[in-house]
């Protein structure tokens, strides 16, 4: 396999200056990243308590910025409890098997376009492997280890409800998430991300978003959401019904690299976002020469930023949804949905007669599914879950004019 | 340059050759089922470094989304599920006869390997020995895309096939008639 086809970095052979500019690369998204995910957190905060009429962390630098590092500090002095009946080892572990894939997905983000350092062409990418966004989707496979693992290892029957929760809905979202790639890498033809980016660098048209249509971005979105156990898909940390979820437990240093990791994975996916449907780097650029490798990065930012935003914003706007909900959600609308939009894709690559055609059939079987679905539902004899349906249950208010009713009489 | 890059493949081979053998041992020698389905993981993930190494760069990834990222994680859900999360006692012999049995299956499988490492060359190793040459990148797709959908084109949908059958006998064994817990409202 030549280095080269991966990175134009390799053209001349691996020298010493080439390993230091890896180095570097390496080094600098590590900590470009550790230091976003500290603002995140601050923003996170703040967006969150102004949105709820609230101040939110104001003690510690302008506007509380330095908040999170003071949370830091708290959590590295705190005692580092491990339950009697935790299994230790795979304690210990979880919290890494949670971190470590959040820092890796971010490797294949092009966080802008291509800088000639020392007569280098150097990519603004951490790396740029053949197999390009699956990684992220390997990587995020791997990281229900982490949550998984953690609510077992607890030795405790919250952390264990939660870890179940935890991996039916990873695992149930992760092929409507699949899915939606798939559509992705049609359109492109290729799998590595630098290539995703590029072909969609020809302007706001040539985004993904619009030309695939809106749907699968909006499944995407939600997938994502739901990947990333975040409000409203958050049902895993659901604190009413399972105290703090996966990470009861957890004390210290170790909470602390789960909270990293939440958070790091919020950024990370923000960026895979702007990667797969906006255009990435994309946007304008002023006709100034020296400019010309600023303006992209400020576009990513911007774009991940904004995504970022939304994620709190959902946070604060949506309430939780119901762990059924969140099943039904996932299998009967967002995978047959992803479905039928990727194959009228695919028709529409080949032939738009095709297209018609496959939206045509598509649409026939979507009405077939409907129909299974309430012969099924009317089968069972209503929509009968575990629980009730909140609607169906008497409201406070009606029990006490009932009971005074009752009174009266 | 060239003997770098050979030391270089040679140490990533040594590397994942010792993760998949250490996991492999553990899994059958670890008390804990979960201790045992982690030490799996790391199998697998040798495994796909052994994949790179060979430059089949879409078959390692899709090695850690379907067999570490799906597979593994049900088999620990139901080991959650079913509550087996505890170190169990061995020395009881569910089957009589069994752990002889496993003896000498496990000798016919060494013999059966030596005989083959005796009369032929090792099938891993430099990727010029182990078949087709592949091409790197996304050329490595394409060569598998085309080498499912056209030449095993059959093979490839009774698999499809079969696996939907199994999801819907898997359904219907699980299933329970709602009519026998009496109707709700």
């Amino acid at each position: 396999m030549s280095l080269a086809s991966i990175d134009p970095l390799y053209h001349h052979g691996v020298t010493g200056v080439v390993l230091l500019i890896v180095l570097v690369r390496v080094v600098v998204g590590f900590a470009v990243l550790m230091g976003s995910v500290t603002l995140m957190i601050w923003f996170e905060r703040k967006a969150i308590s102004d949105m709820q009429s609230r101040i939110g962390p104001q003690r510690w630098g302008p506007f509380g910025i330095l908040q999170t590092l003071a949370d830091g500090i708290k959590l590295f002095f705190k005692e580092d409890l491990i339950p009697a009946e935790a299994n230790r080892f795979v304690f210990k572990l979880a919290p890494y098997l949670s971190l470590v894939p959040a820092l890796v997905t971010f490797s294949i983000v092009p966080v802008g376009g291509t800088l000639t350092i020392a007569g280098h062409p150097v990519m603004l990418q951490i790396a740029n492997p053949p197999v390009g966004i699956l990684v992220m989707l390997a990587m995020s496979g791997i990281s229900v280890y982490g949550v998984m693992l953690a609510g077992w290892a607890s030795g405790s029957k919250y952390p264990l409800l939660s870890s179940v929760r935890a991996s039916a809905q990873m695992i149930s979202y992760e092929a409507a998430l699949g899915i939606t790639i798939v559509t992705v890498i049609l359109v492109t033809g290729s799998l590595s991300t630098h290539n995703i980016v590029t072909s969609q660098a020809d302007g706001i048209w040539h985004w993904n978003v619009i030309r695939l249509g809106v749907v699968p971005f909006v499944v995407f979105w939600m997938a994502i959401t739901a990947e990333l156990n975040r409000p409203p898909f958050d049902v895993v940390e659901a604190e009413s019904e399972l105290v703090g979820g996966f990470n009861t437990e957890y004390s210290s240093l170790r909470f602390a690299l789960f909270y990293l990791a939440e958070f790091m994975n919020t950024i990370t996916m923000s960026a895979i976002i702007v990667t797969l449907f906006f255009g990435g780097p994309a946007g304008w650029v002023p006709p100034v020469s020296h400019l010309r490798w600023v303006f992209p990065i400020i576009w990513f930012v911007a774009k991940t930023v904004f995504f970022c935003w939304c994620f709190i914003w959902f946070r604060a706007a949506l309430p939780r949804f119901r762990y059924d909900q969140v099943m039904d959600l996932g299998w009967k609308r967002l995978i047959p949905l992803s479905l039928g939009w990727m194959l009228v894709v695919a028709g529409f690559l080949i032939k738009p007669a095709w297209g018609l055609v496959m939206a045509a059939v598509v649409l026939m079987a979507s009405v077939a599914l409907a129909t299974a679905f309430e012969r099924g539902v009317a089968r069972e004899g209503g929509p009968r879950s575990v629980l009730a349906p909140v609607g169906r249950r008497p409201l406070p208010g009606e029990v006490l004019r009932a009971s005074s009713d009752e009174v009266e009489q | 340059m060239a003997v770098t890059y050979a030391l270089a493949s040679e140490a990533v081979f040594a590397s994942a050759a010792v993760l998949i053998l250490a996991g492999a041992v553990a899994v059958i020698t670890v008390k804990n089922p979960v201790h045992a389905a982690i030490s799996l993981i790391t199998t697998l993930f040798g495994v796909a470094v052994a994949f790179v190494a060979q430059s089949a760069d879409f078959l390692a990834a899709v090695q850690i989304i379907v067999y570490a990222g799906a597979i593994v994680v049900l088999f620990l859900f139901v080991i959650m599920f079913l509550g087996v999360d505890r170190t169990r006692v061995v020395s009881l012999e569910p089957l009589i006869g069994q752990r002889a049995l496993a003896a000498v299956g496990v000798a016919i499988t060494v013999a059966g390997l030596v005989a083959l490492m005796w009369r032929s060359h090792w099938v891993t190793g430099a990727p010029s020995v182990s078949g087709h040459p592949l091409a790197s990148g996304a050329g490595n797709v394409h060569q598998l895309g085309t080498a499912v959908f056209t030449t095993y084109l059959f093979a490839f949908e009774a698999t499809a096939a079969l696996l939907v059958i199994a999801v819907v006998g898997a359904v219907l064994l699980a299933r329970r008639e709602p009519s026998e817990e009496g109707s709700p409202s």
